[in-house]
């Protein structure tokens, strides 16, 4: 089966603190330490573990610039048979949908049976998945917890509320986004990614990709960020000041007052 | 002929007597050869151990181990018996060689041993087999009877050992009666014909078959003699063969497993013998992932190990009942030697450990305390081993989720917390601190003489940094010029690599060793016996560490810091002998001088201290591991305390701290257990000079005094 | 003004809480414009849902198709292409559904998607401005969205309150016909329900729920001896499902249980809005956290920085007291 899954580099969540920087406008950037995002590594996990089982090939691809090769290559480290770096001026600051347009024009030029992405990423959006299964004409799979493959289709189970599951069918090919803890991603270390330190990763344009220069980049995004604040905080909770004792009654005193203590 | 007489004189069997025993002594030492060239197959394919260095130092260690039975003592009734067993066989020896070529040679008698030398020597192996045919009788006893626990084989490792040990002890006891027949039905016989003869030795074994058999007819005491001597030889014949196949192969093995052991505790293993850390990329596998990635030497560990179960009778993880038994990651790997390369058949070889014989958990459960390399009577060792296997696991991507957070944090921030560097030196900036004391961080305007090591946890965890600002008011006070490194100090990397990420460690020590040598020290001193172990065995070209305490001993001695009585009478200290700083490091005295120094300090010793102390769950990544066990170390270890009588547990090590105040909680021991630092008990009772002119203490901290 | 739309989740004849936080959305959005509730479905379940909306929204459109029974989001998303106006906007809860149908659907519309959205700022010609979160809830962003070809927007569950208005007109528009034959190459096969736990959190009205800060498996017992003195039950938030410290039957969250409490203690818990949405009627939301700048605060009624690990075990000893319960 040709695999490919879409990665992402992110500032790592549990790394880094989160600040504004002094404009007001950005956060702090300087000291960020940046990895995979997680749930694409959880995706990649996925597709080695299906390779494994089935046969084939998995290709990683991001979209980004020199920077983002490091992930390319921990994920190669990781087993990935083949890395593509998506990158061009004409790409810079294209809104999801201008990624997806790009991520589908290169899936156009490959033959892939399956497309994997990691649910969702730093900004949340949790929508690249879903805009490249439509504009490839795919059908699209979001919050996959489980992957079983069939003849010419999978099974999937998707993560839905109350730790319940919802189980589909889906034909091939197709797009999935895969929710974190689907599998144990198995570790990557320094020298790991040594040993693949000159395994070339080409990079691809959009000329490349053939991809429309109106559709991607600042001028075709539909949709901008103009800045990050941290809310002032408005209504908050009634903080209690007192000592450990004093705070622990006062709590009781609440729990009872509202009918637990029972 | 009539009489007894020499068995190579046999003429009236199939074949002649000579010709027989000459025949019986060439198959069974051919047979013996053999066997144990196959036994060294896998040692000849294994990888290249370089043991070969510093023989003098090797050879007295033999006569400490080996001859000296050094360790033995450790198991008083056992020890005992095993030193009497083995004093007995070095010398009957002699007289074993001698009898079987009796058998070839009528007259034979070893070389210097003639006349009264030969005598004496005879008064002794009587009782020497009188004693080893004594000692079997009671380890059969002591086997069967009173089962001591150690020895148990839980169902999940096979069948009990009981059988094999009760038939060995047999075969040595049938030994020591055939030669005691022997020798008794010659002289009875040589008596009977009017014949010299030597005298037995009085009450031996020996000596008591002359008295029962003596007056028996003279061709009865001669079939005794040849059956005897029959059985003798086949029975050593036997032994030397079967012993190859099970745990009695210690006897030939040990004199070389003690030779080769490793010299330089504290240090690691390097990847691969020979080759330096510049060319390791080359290396195609890390680690030991099949059998064949072993070392010869701990290859020779597994054919050494005399099943005694002193490793895991002292192992924390063993008794935390976690899935870990040093002994049994000898025997399994002893019993996979065995059966992949058999004496019979062909040797097949290949298959993963892990997942084989090993499971992940038991090789994650090492908190790599030693105790185990501690009692081995054979030196046979573990450390290496585990860390080996865990290079193994870490190179085929097969590491616990729990573990690869913190080691990804490691790579990006240097701390298994992921908290950021320029927040590494906070704890120093508190401020009512930084009014007692102000701790330098070296940089190209600041320097020191002497650099505080002071790794992640005391760095970044809340209750742990107690420990750094008391161990710098310490420094302080004793007038060191010191500094810290601040953000550019990473974690020592002491558990990346006993975890077996060694890239990961080489790159951790190489930015910190750079650091140091920037800063220009002279020396270094830290509170972290991890860090100090680390800086000591794992890092090159680094100025002398030493530890907390030794630094504080050593003024103590010099009488430069004198210290307030203990306010609290009710206090009963026990110290923690933390197993980096202890049994590693063999630093024990130094922090009991300290805490013998404060005036009125109550001190009791736990029964397990020193060199038998108890791991208190282990430092570094070990607290991020989530191991499979049905109690916690810290917990066993707080009810030693308690059992010792003390209710406050003396640390000199964070981590320690970490698991014994967890454990108290746990335990639910509050109210009547708590623990405190070395370094947070004496910055309590130093004596500290006042401030004339603002008539406050230089160091303002609360003090008894 | 485009028209307005909202997509209302409904199981069972019941429709979600979220179409009434929608219905409050397109008012913020065009408080001159009437929205319309869409619903697709089929059978009585879904006309007891379309007819319990007239409270929110003035035009109900429903979509009645077999093969919509359950809501298969590429099958709701071919007929919803099918009736859409061009141009319009689209609001749609952002949960499993809503994932797994809106950016597709933007695509196919050829509109802008812009997700989990927390408020509205306003809408200035094309331009919609809005506020989202990164970083797991860590910063906030204004957001700008071209509405020129339409958008779809998801909106955070219980981001909004919800809003009822005297409708403008009311009546449910049938446009089951607009809508062709549905085919998808994504079947549903059947909702595997989690194993039944030990214990039912959405029964109890007292929960000690722990996080993170609970720091390893060990402490959880902290949290089952409060909950014993308190006569509660312990529930939790993912990372310590993820880690294997509880069962997933304890799990409050967007992924886990939804809850009604009366009260409820946050403990070590940091406030991520999955696990908040999983939390509903409003209870009285006591929170303790080491971290004073933990977002749990900017939505507890009372809060206090403090060590979990420290804080449980003084509250269950007062509490044993007050109940006069012997400690183990």
């Amino acid at each position: 089966m040709e695999i490919l899954v879409c990665v992402r580099r992110v500032p790592d969540t549990s790394e880094n603190e989160i600040e504004l920087d002094a404009t007001g406008k950005d956060i702090e950037r300087e000291e960020l330490v940046y990895s995979v995002n997680e749930a694409d590594n959880y995706a990649v996990e996925e597709a080695l573990q299906i390779r494994d089982r089935v046969g084939g090939n998995v290709t990683v691809v991001t979209v980004g610039g020199e920077d983002d090769e490091e992930v390319l290559r921990r994920e190669l480290a990781m087993g990935a048979n083949r890395a593509v770096l998506i990158s061009d001026d004409a790409f810079i600051a294209s809104d999801g949908r201008g990624v997806a347009t790009i991520l589908k024009d290169f899936v156009q030029k490959g033959n892939y049976d399956l497309i994997l992405c990691g649910v969702q990423a730093d900004d949340g959006a949790a929508q690249i998945g879903g805009m490249l299964g439509a504009m490839l004409d795919y059908p699209f799979a979001s919050l996959v917890n489980s992957i079983t493959v069939e003849e010419g289709k999978l099974k999937v189970s998707r993560e839905i509320e109350g730790g319940n599951r919802e189980l589909n069918e889906i034909d091939l090919p197709c797009v999935l986004s895969i929710q974190t803890g689907i599998n144990e991603p198995r570790y990557v270390g320094m020298r790991g990614i040594r040993q693949v330190a000159s395994v070339p990763i080409p990079t691809l344009g959009a000329s490349d990709l053939g991809v429309q220069k109106d559709s991607v980049g600042e001028a075709a995004a539909k949709v901008r960020r103009e800045d990050y604040f941290v809310p002032a905080l408005s209504n908050g909770a009634e903080m209690l000041h007192g000592s450990r004792e004093e705070n622990a009654d006062k709590v009781l005193e609440l729990v009872a007052a509202r009918g637990g203590l029972k | 002929m009539v009489g007894i007489y020499s068995p190579s004189l046999i003429t009236d069997w199939l074949v002649p007597g000579r010709d027989l025993f000459l025949t019986i002594h060439i198959l069974g030492i051919a047979c013996f050869l053999y066997i144990v060239a196959k036994r060294l197959v896998p040692l000849i394919r294994a990888e290249r151990d370089l043991r070969f260095d510093r023989p003098l130092t090797r050879l007295g260690r033999v006569l400490k181990f080996w001859l000296g039975q050094w360790r033995h003592p450790r198991y008083k009734f056992a020890g005992t018996i095993h030193i009497l067993i083995f004093a007995g066989f070095i010398l009957l020896a002699v007289r074993a060689f001698s009898v079987l070529i009796v058998g070839v040679s009528e007259n034979f008698v070893m070389p210097g041993l003639s006349g009264k030398a030969g005598h004496i020597y005879d008064i002794i192996t009587d009782y020497a087999s009188t004693v080893v045919f004594l000692c079997m009788l009671i380890a059969a006893v002591r086997r069967l009877v009173f089962k001591p626990a150690r020895y148990a084989v839980p169902a999940k490792y096979g069948k009990g050992h009981t059988a094999d040990a009760v038939f060995l002890l047999g075969l040595i006891a049938i030994l020591m009666v055939a030669d005691s027949l022997f020798s008794a039905s010659n002289v009875a016989g040589h008596a009977q014909r009017g014949q010299s003869a030597e005298a037995l030795a009085t009450l031996s074994l020996p000596w008591l078959f002359q008295i029962a058999f003596g007056s028996m007819p003279l061709a009865t005491l001669w079939v005794l003699n040849v059956t005897a001597y029959l059985v003798h030889e086949v029975t050593f014949y036997f032994l030397l063969c079967y012993r190859p196949f099970g745990i009695q192969f210690h006897v030939e093995t040990s004199l070389f497993s003690i030779y080769f052991a490793k010299l330089e505790r504290g240090a690691l293993k390097p990847v691969r013998w020979g080759v330096p850390d510049e060319r390791l990329d080359q290396v195609k596998s890390f680690g030991v992932k099949t059998f064949e990635d072993f070392t010869w030497k701990h290859m020779l560990d597994f054919y050494s190990c005399a099943d005694c179960s002193r490793c895991a009778d002292n192992c924390p993880a063993n008794a935390a009942g976690r899935p870990l038994a040093p002994r049994f990651l000898t025997i399994k790997a002893r019993d996979y030697a065995f059966q992949h390369y058999p004496v019979l058949g062909k040797a097949n070889n290949g298959k993963s450990l892990i997942g084989n014989i090993y499971s992940e958990d038991e090789i994650w459960s090492c908190t790599t305390c030693g105790a185990c390399e501690e009692e081995c009577p054979l030196l046979v060792e573990y450390v290496d081993k585990i860390v080996d296997l865990r290079r193994g696991m870490i190179d085929d991507g097969n590491v616990p989720q729990s573990l690869q957070k913190p080691l990804k944090a490691l790579e990006n921030r240097g701390n298994p917390y992921g908290k950021m560097e320029k927040k590494k030196a906070d704890w120093a900036k508190a401020a009512e601190f930084q009014r007692t004391c102000s701790v330098k961080i070296l940089d190209e305007d600041n320097s020191a003489r002497t650099l505080y090591f002071v790794d992640s946890i005391t760095s970044y965890d809340d209750r742990i940094q107690s420990i750094g600002r008391s161990t710098s008011r310490i420094l302080s006070h004793i007038g060191e010029d010191f500094g810290i490194l601040g953000a550019a100090e990473k974690d020592s990397g002491h558990e990346v690599r006993r975890f077996g990420e060694e890239m990961l460690f080489m790159a951790l020590r190489d930015h910190n060793t750079d650091a140091i040598k920037a800063s220009g020290v002279q020396r270094i001193v830290t509170a972290d016996p991890h860090a100090y172990n680390a800086l000591k065995h794992d890092y090159k070209d680094v100025p002398p560490v030493e530890h907390i305490s030794q630094v504080i001993a050593r003024e103590v001695r010099a009488g430069n810091v004198q210290f307030n009585r203990v306010e609290n009478e009710d206090k009963v200290y026990a110290y923690h002998d933390p197993c980096y700083l202890g049994r590693h490091n063999q630093i024990y005295d130094d922090p009991r001088a300290v805490l013998d120094a404060i005036p009125g300090l109550k001190r009791v010793e736990m029964k397990r201290s020193r060199d038998r102390s108890f791991c208190c769950g282990g430092g570094g990544l070990m607290l991020f591991y989530e191991p499979k066990e049905e109690q916690r170390m810290g917990v066993l270890r707080v009810r030693m305390a308690a059992e010792a009588g003390a209710n406050v547990i003396v640390t000199a090590c964070p981590f320690c701290m970490v698991n014994i105040e967890d454990a108290i909680k746990v335990a639910g021991m509050e109210g009547e257990m708590s623990a405190i630092d070395l370094t947070e008990l004496v910055d309590q009772h130093l004596v500290r000079k006042v401030c004339p002119e603002k008539n406050v203490a230089l160091e303002t901290v609360s003090c008894g005094g | 003004m485009a028209r307005i739309f909202a997509y209302i989740v409904h199981r069972n004849g019941i429709v979600d809480d979220t179409a009434g936080e929608l219905a409050a959305v397109a008012r913020r959005i065009g408080p001159t414009t009437s929205p319309t509730a869409i619903l697709t479905g089929w059978g009585a379940d879904l006309e007891a849902a379309c007819n319990s909306l007239r409270a929110f929204f003035g035009d109900i459109w429903k979509i009645a198709n077999e093969a919509l029974a359950y809501p298969n989001a590429e099958l709701v998303r071919q007929a919803l292409v099918s009736i859409l106006p061009s141009n319009s906007i689209l609001l749609v809860p952002h949960d499993h559904f809503g994932i797994d149908l809106s950016p597709g659907l933007s695509v196919k519309l050829g509109s802008a998607f812009v997700s989990d959205v927390l408020s509205i700022d306003g809408l200035e010609r094309d331009s919609l401005r809005l506020v989202r979160q990164e970083f797991g809830g860590q910063v906030s962003t204004h957001v700008r969205c071209d509405i020129s070809s339409g958008a779809v927007i998801n909106v955070r569950p219980g981001a909004f309150r919800p809003e009822q208005v005297t409708p403008i007109s009311s009546g449910v528009i049938d446009k089951s016909s607009a809508v062709g034959t549905l085919t998808a190459r994504r079947r549903f096969f059947e909702t595997i329900v989690a194993e039944a736990g030990d214990v039912d959190i959405t029964k109890h009205s007292v929960l000690v729920s722990i996080g993170r800060g609970i720091q390893e498996k060990d402490n959880v017992a902290l949290a089952e001896e409060l909950a014993e003195a308190l006569g509660a039950a312990v529930s939790c938030s993912r990372p310590v499902v993820d880690a294997k410290w509880m069962e997933k039957s304890r799990q409050v969250g967007s992924s886990g249980k939804t809850v009604k409490p009366k009260v409820y203690l946050a403990c070590g818990i940091s406030g991520a809005f999955q696990h908040l949405a999983g939390i509903k009627g409003n209870p009285f939301l006591i929170a303790i956290n080491k971290n004073p700048k933990a977002p749990i605060f900017q939505v507890a009624d009372v809060g206090i920085v403090d060590d979990v690990l420290e804080f449980l075990p003084e509250l269950t000893s007062k509490a044993r007291e007050l109940r006069g319960v012997a400690a183990k």
